[in-house]
């Protein structure tokens, strides 16, 4: 009888699933420009946009500017959609998460049509969100994402779209 | 444009190059008035989505579009004071080229008592390949003496 292989440590579980997550959300500078950050609990990922003035749409109310909102929901979508396609190659060892560089990573998804829905005005202070992917074909996926503030319960916006997925090898 | 639709044309641009997101995507408000807005934007490192590209991201491409659409609807002669986004539909029909310009034009084609309808497009130096199109609602706002007459 073989013995069963000893369990992976964890942390070199996490720190790979932390790798991955930085090399893709280091890649692109719109995210450092906004100020998203991510938090990571398994596969699942809550996008944080600490609040800063600059991101004010009417400096009378004040509130968040709407497409400060709509990009953030956006960068949401492609961060899960771009995690999701990662995991697997990841996880099963085809990449390696300490050398994924802007060279190495793959190609992004590409919105092809976004919706938002603006539910109430955003207010000066930190917004989270999480992303739902309902649709994942090879070609097409469909994303639904929800913001919130203070009650997650409570969302002030919401947004849908479709992406095109990169060719994939094999 | 007769002086009503001039003053409204100039508190709109005031209060359009006072928005701070705006201004730290470095719009340029074109164009204004009679419901209709046109609103540029820089190419730059920062707002770049898709770093193998260079390409920016849709995100600020939806930015310009809804500053570009809350313009035009401020600038309309029924409009009041200032306006909100309902919803906005984007749909990216090409990259934008790197190190291009990016410029919206939007219009309020129509307007009821609460709601005002946007449509927009932008286009880099080409412009007859549209980068980008959208549609969307913005509420109309009324000066009430209750707020001091902010919206």
């Amino acid at each position: 009888m073989r013995s069963p292989r000893p369990p992976e440590p964890v942390a070199l579980i996490k720190q790979r699933r932390d790798s991955t997550l930085a090399a893709l959300v280091g890649a692109v500078p719109y995210i450092g420009f906004l100020g998203v950050t991510f938090d990571r609990r398994g596969d699942e990922l809550t996008a944080v946009l600490g609040y800063d003035d600059k991101l004010i749409g009417n400096p009378l109310v004040p509130a968040l500017h709407g497409g400060a909102i709509a990009s953030f929901l956006e960068v949401t979508a492609i961060m899960e959609l771009s995690f999701n396609m990662l995991w697997d190659d990841v996880e099963q060892g085809r990449i390696d998460a300490e050398n994924l560089g802007a060279a190495t990573l793959p190609r992004l998804p590409k919105t092809i049509d976004f919706t938002v829905d603006y539910l109430r005005s955003g207010l000066p202070r930190d917004a989270y969100a999480r992303a739902r992917v309902n649709r994942q074909g090879r070609r097409y996926a469909s994303v639904h994402v929800e913001a919130w503030q203070d009650h997650r319960q409570k969302l002030f916006a919401q947004a849908t779209g479709h992406f095109l997925m990169p060719p994939r090898d094999g | 444009m007769d002086q009503t639709s001039a003053d409204k044309a100039r508190i709109a641009r005031q209060f359009i190059e006072a928005i701070p997101f705006s201004r730290a995507l470095q719009m340029r408000l074109e164009e204004i008035g009679e419901g209709v807005a046109v609103i540029s934007m820089p190419w730059s490192e920062m707002i770049v989505g898709d770093p193998t590209l260079s390409v920016v991201h849709g995100g600020a491409v939806s930015a310009l579009m809804d500053t570009c659409g809350g313009a035009a609807v401020m600038s309309h002669p029924q409009a009041l004071a200032g306006t909100a986004t309902i919803d906005l539909r984007i749909d990216y029909m090409r990259a934008a080229t790197s190190g291009q310009r990016i410029t919206a034009r939007a219009e309020c084609y129509h307007l009821t008592r609460s709601v005002a309808f946007v449509r927009a497009e932008a286009w880099d130096e080409d412009r007859t390949r549209p980068v980008a199109a959208a549609t969307g609602a913005f509420t109309v706002e009324r000066i009430t003496p209750r707020d001091g007459g902010r919206s």
